[in-house]
């Protein structure tokens, strides 16, 4: 392996358990929970079977200028408050005309979402279906676009290597941080600012899902409802939020001497091609994802002790995952389901994910799952429960997939 | 209306859509060149004057609105038709 060195200098998120990475991280180790019931009259009105959801703790109109706010989707919104966390974490100013602390020409952006902006796109349907052309916004199109969470944080940090925002639906964000990577070590940019983002919760978004048969019904307790690895797990909580990480040529975060969490060491992307929702029975792909972040980290089985599961608590789902990991990595490792905790945050999922994995192997600490009472059988690994636990961890795995077949893992190691 | 309400009322619409302070909305400043005010912006302020003072402003007469004071003037002539 000949990898550039990619280490992480900044963090940012906001998530249902808290309005930034801190407040994230505390929550994940106090067991707390971050679903609820909607706020809304909604899931009664159309009489849906689901009426809990993860939900922001802090809604962005609060946290940005109410001018810059009105013309972005809360997509966008939590995208901007995670980046410029993550900025101002790795220790760097806001650009401006005078002074940019990342040579734009070098400074990239990678921000993914499953679906970006579908919440403006009704809302505006409804005006013109209402009140007509007049009254339809001409930040429209922007503003639901799905690459628009990733190009306004180019704007706001003025990024000028290349924008990309992909989309894999529940694995979005994990692409995100990959693509990020993949700039470096092709050499197109020093530092690019990664991660996903999703606010879609919405009457529709749920209705769809809740048809599919995939979301977590047990509404008259909203924070028992996200449990993965449980025997009583009925499907997922959906959830929104974005989180962002700075990441780094390693020589040129060392020439300024910037705090460093540790390293994205490698990346695996693989595809199932089997079902557009349902993962390969045999896990194929999803062992295939954890080889090649492997192999690109030049790491062996043997040297990872720490898996942040994908898990999102759906009945199938969950042990075909734990069936990957066992191939690919033995039994030995130990998980933990952050989804427990934060619900399933769809595009930012695998962004926030990996922001608590890189933050395991910093403090060389896994918070346990919540919910896990009684761990499936079938399972058959080492998941956290109970408490937060105390292992030194050299390397680690996030895991994360999508409908369509996506397959995203990503190999963190220490400092 | 007399031009200072119209002005008035037009620097609300400006604030309330672009964030410019209203009493940095005066006849002799340019939308673009001193308030910074973009294109889409300009069609959200056109929407709401159209609503607010209950006249029209095509697409061809919006191009020819520079400044502040050649919006109060089309507003005011408009009004009085």
């Amino acid at each position: 392996m000949t990898n550039v060195e990619v280490v992480i200098t900044g963090i940012g998120a906001t998530t249902p358990l808290g309005g930034d990475v801190q407040s994230t991280w505390d929550g994940l180790l106090e067991g707390r929970s971050g679903v609820s019931k909607i706020r809304g009259d909604w899931p009664e009105k159309f009489d849906l079977p689901v009426r809990i959801a993860a939900q922001l703790a802090v809604d962005p109109t609060e946290v940005l200028p109410r001018v810059q706010a009105r013309r972005m989707d809360r997509c966008e919104q939590i995208a901007v408050i995670a980046a410029r966390q993550a900025w101002a974490d790795a220790g760097f100013d806001m650009p401006t005309d005078e002074a940019q602390p990342v040579d734009p020409d070098r400074l990239g952006v990678a921000i993914g979402t499953g679906i970006g902006g579908p919440v403006t796109l009704l809302d505006q349907d409804d005006l013109l279906e209402t009140q007509g052309l007049r009254k339809v916004s001409p930040l429209t199109v922007p503003m639901l676009m799905p690459n628009g969470p990733a190009a306004m944080v180019s704007l706001e940090l003025r990024a000028r290597a290349g924008v990309h925002s992909p989309a894999s639906a529940c694995a979005s964000g994990a692409e995100g941080i990959a693509q990020g990577w993949r700039m470096i070590q092709y050499g197109e940019a020093d530092v690019v600012v990664v991660g996903g983002a999703e606010a879609c919760i919405h009457p529709i978004t749920v209705a769809g899902f809740a048809q599919s048969r995939t979301l977590s019904t047990r509404n008259n307790d909203p924070e028992a409802a996200s449990r993965p690895f449980d025997t009583a797990r009925d499907g997922f909580v959906l959830g929104e939020g974005a989180g962002v990480l700075v990441i780094e040529r390693a020589d040129h975060a060392a020439a300024r001497g910037a705090r460093v969490y540790g390293k994205v060491a490698g990346i695996g992307i693989t595809s199932d091609a089997y079902h557009i929702t349902g993962n390969h029975p045999e896990g194929i792909g999803q062992i295939g994802a954890i080889q090649k972040a492997l192999r690109s980290a030049g790491l062996t089985a043997a040297d990872v002790q720490h898996v942040n599961a994908h898990a999102t608590s759906t009945v199938v789902g969950d042990v075909g995952e734990a069936a990957a990991v066992r191939k690919a990595l033995g039994e030995d490792v130990v998980l933990t389901a952050p989804k427990a905790s934060l619900g399933h945050l769809v595009g930012g999922a695998g962004a926030v994910e990996s922001i608590m994995t890189v933050l395991s192997i910093y403090h060389g600490l896994v918070p346990h799952t919540r919910n896990l009472e009684e761990l499936d059988p079938k399972v058959q690994l080492d998941v956290v429960t109970g408490e937060p636990r105390k292992m030194e961890i050299t390397a680690a795995i996030n895991d994360s997939f999508g409908f369509g077949g996506h397959n995203v893992a990503l190999a963190f190691t220490g400092p | 209306m007399a031009n200072e309400e119209i002005l008035k009322g037009l620097a609300e619409i400006v604030e309330e859509v672009a964030g410019v302070a209203a009493d940095e909305v005066t006849a002799d400043k340019s939308f673009v060149d001193d308030l910074d005010i973009d294109s889409l912006s300009m069609v959200e302020i056109a929407v709401q004057a159209e609503d607010r003072f209950g006249v029209k402003i095509p697409d061809d007469e919006l191009a020819n609105l520079k400044t502040v004071g050649d919006a109060v003037d089309y507003v005011a002539k408009s009004m009085n038709k």
